[in-house]
């Protein structure tokens, strides 16, 4: 009897595999075998002709790795630049994308609005209009005469000649101060061969028109996931709030928010990966340019493997925005991780509880 | 709601796919078979369609129009009627992406366009086949674009033909601000005058690109340039007084750079009459007959400088794969485009200069209005092409955007350091 049971279930497990062996198959054709692939040639002296694995290309250590950490030169200053730049995209792309997405779902998602359904497409529609098109959009309208600086000038500003313009905005802010020039304790060599004067820089002001066109594009699709999180809310958590005294900011940033957790974080990973891999832009709007401000690991990558033939570097800028991407994931995860692990269960049920018993679990 | 945990799992899943589109595009059709091509054969068919004696042959071109493919097409097209090889032109949209994937796939295109930047890079990892010096009429070419293609002493690849910078003026412009034939300026003060007398309203006197590939031509002028003989030279007094004398005239406003202007290049700027002067190449032509064709313009040479007449050439060759399966066929096919009638028909249908010198007189006499840019290539410097130059290039022109508000010297010196690296010393 224990043995069939065994057996059946062995049979089980055969059938399982092989109806698993597709995707298995393809995901290792795909995903696993190319990522070892890449490993292999970040550490090699492959330069970009007939296969990685011939007995020509030799294996270098951690060489391609050194160059752009840690030998001071060009290889590493640029990474240091595309690193800076790309830091800055961040931290301003997703919190102002998180944030709109948010306030739109939460305006989309009232049941006063009369044209719902209009708003939630438009609010959607950058979402699905393809990059590159988004970036020749941009160019136009933050051309020197374009649309964006027509504006400003109604206003009496002169707006900058956005995609040309270098200079980071901290720098523009400092100069309003009569801070033209960095003290000279700014000017030494700093980490990645970028001067701590350079690494405070801010995003550049080509950069912040990027920034902007990452917010107008992303916040409709993770306008949606909130919008889903939002419509699978309990109501009567809300009601009982409201019967409590809680007002409408209270009862948002208290009952709603948090019950959104899980979505958040979603919305937030997706961001950070997407901001750190941030690419098309760059290659369609910028590349790279002016004085390299929007350079990023993404697009230095590409131009090291693909223009300067220097393949293992190229590979091993990726591996390290691999790293970056999990550590930030992993950092995020810690600050958004719910203290108590048995609230989930008590928050569920406090949620199908009636309002007798109302905020317990849900106005943590 | 969705349990945490798969979602974490998920998106660093959905995080690690685009980084490694790279390495898949990277590793292009040959996976994991040794496609090392030493011998010449990939051993797998070479190109797609092998018809013909030893297979057909791929042309792969970046091209800057319809005129341009339709001219390849055609001269391609007679070639292999001639030859009984078939051929095809493939127009890329990003050439040397397309190259390096057909180089690491090991089925590269036989013959393409190949430009000095790329050279060093290809050569380095043995994709291109060095036939220069077996050309029969290697001699006919100019000599200084025999130079522009050849690494450590080895004459890689036929250049197909080539373009130098000179000052291009708005003749209406020119005249409006009060100046004749004998203003045209043939030293530096004669361009800084008469730049300033062009400066009027929202027009500025001369205007370029914020980049080496410009500016480059006032270190010649100034008798400097960034490679010297294999050495860097980049902080020779030369080229620092070339930035100073550029910066003195971006200081009066007698000079903007495009990009300052609103305009993508300098010739949008002169096209949209931002500019009254620009120096650009002769591609100007072509780009202001299509776009700005009611802008009146004359052609004259750079004016010279301390160091005496100076300007830029640029080229491109016409690369031949060293794992090309039929490389006796590709490189007939290359004599034929780099002879000299044809070079004459290119040079009709899309305004390039040819590259062999029995057809300079010729050129310049059907072009007479163009015949400063062929003077230029007496006189011409190559922009340097070993190994490495192009990343320092790169460097020098993202800090050559900022010249207005930097020190010419600081500039120059950290590209000489930059270049020491590249160079090895």
């Amino acid at each position: 009897m224990h043995r069939r049971r065994h057996r059946l279930l062995g049979k089980d497990a055969a059938a399982g595999w092989l109806f698993t062996l597709p995707v298995i198959v393809i995901l290792g054709l795909f995903l696993v075998v190319p990522v070892l692939m890449a490993l292999w040639v970040s550490l090699s002296d492959w330069t970009g002709r007939g296969s990685p694995f011939s007995s020509q290309v030799g294996f270098v250590g951690l060489r391609n790795y050194s160059a752009i950490l840690s030998e001071p030169g060009l290889a590493q200053r640029d990474f240091g630049l595309a690193l800076r730049n790309n830091l800055y995209y961040v931290l301003a792309v997703v919190p102002l994308q998180t944030v709109v997405a948010l306030l739109l779902a939460v305006a989309v998602n009232q049941r006063a609005l009369r044209g719902k359904g209009f708003f939630r497409t438009a609010f959607y529609f950058p979402s699905v209009t393809s990059a590159v098109a988004i970036t020749v959009l941009w160019l136009f309208l933050f051309n020197d005469n374009g649309v964006v600086n027509k504006a400003i000038s109604f206003i009496g500003l002169n707006g900058p000649n956005w995609f040309q313009d270098p200079r980071g905005v901290v720098h523009v802010l400092l100069s309003w101060f009569g801070v033209d020039s960095p003290p000279a304790a700014l000017t030494q060599r700093g980490p990645l061969g970028v001067t701590p004067w350079e690494w405070l820089a801010g995003p550049s002001v080509a950069m912040s028109a990027l920034v902007l066109m990452a917010v107008f594009t992303t916040s409709g699709t993770f306008m949606l996931l909130f919008l889903a999180a939002l419509q699978a809310l309990d109501p009567e958590v809300e009601e009982a709030a409201m019967m409590d005294g809680a007002g409408a900011v209270q009862r948002f940033l208290r009952v709603t928010l948090p019950q959104l957790r899980p979505t958040l974080f979603t919305v937030l990973t997706l961001g950070l990966i997407g901001t750190w891999q941030v690419f098309d832009q760059i290659y369609t709007g910028t590349q790279g340019g002016p004085s390299k401000t929007t350079l990023t690991p993404a697009y230095l990558s590409y131009t090291s493997a693909f223009e300067s033939q220097r393949w293992g570097q190229g590979a091993a800028i990726s591996f390290i925005l691999f790293a970056i991407i999990v550590i930030f994931t992993v950092l995020q995860r810690l600050a958004l991780v719910e203290r108590d692990p048995a609230s989930r269960s008590r928050r569920r049920r406090a949620a199908a509880a009636t309002h007798a018993a109302p905020a317990e679990g849900s106005v943590r | 709601m969705i349990p945490t945990p798969r979602i974490t799992r998920r998106a660093l899943t959905a995080g690690a796919v685009p980084i490694l589109g790279l390495t898949l595009a990277a590793c292009g059709g040959s996976g994991f078979e040794d496609a090392d091509s030493d011998s010449g054969g990939t051993g797998s068919g070479g190109s797609d369609a092998g018809s013909g004696s030893g297979g057909a042959l791929s042309v792969l071109i970046g091209s800057s129009g319809d005129a341009e493919t339709k001219a390849v097409k055609d001269a391609v097209a007679a070639w292999s009627q001639q030859s009984g090889t078939a051929a095809e032109v493939i127009v890329a949209s990003d050439l040397n992406q397309q190259l390096s994937q057909g180089f690491a796939s090991g089925k590269p295109a036989d013959v393409f366009y190949l430009s000095t930047d790329a050279l060093a890079g290809f050569a380095g990892n043995g994709s291109i086949e060095a036939y220069g010096d077996d050309l029969a009429n290697k001699a006919d070419f100019f000599p200084k674009l025999v130079e522009a293609f050849t690494l450590d002493g080895t004459f890689y690849a036929a250049p197909k033909d080539f373009s130098t910078l000179a000052l291009i003026i708005n003749s209406d412009l020119w005249s409006a601000a009060g100046l004749t034939d004998a203003d045209i300026p043939t030293d530096w003060d004669g361009l800084h005058a008469a730049a300033t007398k062009l400066t009027q309203g929202d027009v500025v006197g001369l205007s370029m690109g914020a980049e080496y590939q410009r500016l480059g031509a006032f270190m010649a002028q100034a008798g400097g340039e960034l490679v010297t003989d294999g050495r860097a030279t980049a902080d020779s007094p030369q080229n620092i007084e070339a930035l100073t004398f550029v910066k003195s005239m971006m200081a009066d406003g007698s000079l903007k750079f495009a990009k300052d202007l609103g305009a993508g290049w300098g010739g949008e700027a002169f096209g949209k009459g931002l500019a009254a002067m620009v120096i650009e190449g002769n591609w100007i032509t072509g780009a202001l007959s299509n776009d700005f064709p009611d802008v009146k313009y004359r052609v004259v040479e750079l004016p010279a400088g301390p160091g005496g007449k100076g300007t830029l050439q640029f080229s491109n060759a016409w690369g031949l794969a060293a794992g090309s399966t039929n490389k006796d066929q590709a490189r007939s096919l290359i004599e034929h485009l780099t002879s000299p009638e044809q070079q004459m028909a290119f040079a009709k249908a899309f305004g390039v200069m040819p590259s062999v010198q029995s057809t300079a007189e010729d050129w310049s006499a059907e072009y007479p209005d163009l015949a400063p840019f062929m003077a230029g290539a007496g006189y011409a410097k190559n922009p340097p092409a070993q190994a490495g130059t192009s990343d320092v290039i790169a460097d020098l022109n993202s800090q050559l955007e900022t010249l207005g508000s930097s020190d010419p010297k600081t500039i120059l010196n950290s590209v000489q350091t930059n270049l020491q690296a590249a160079l090895g010393g």
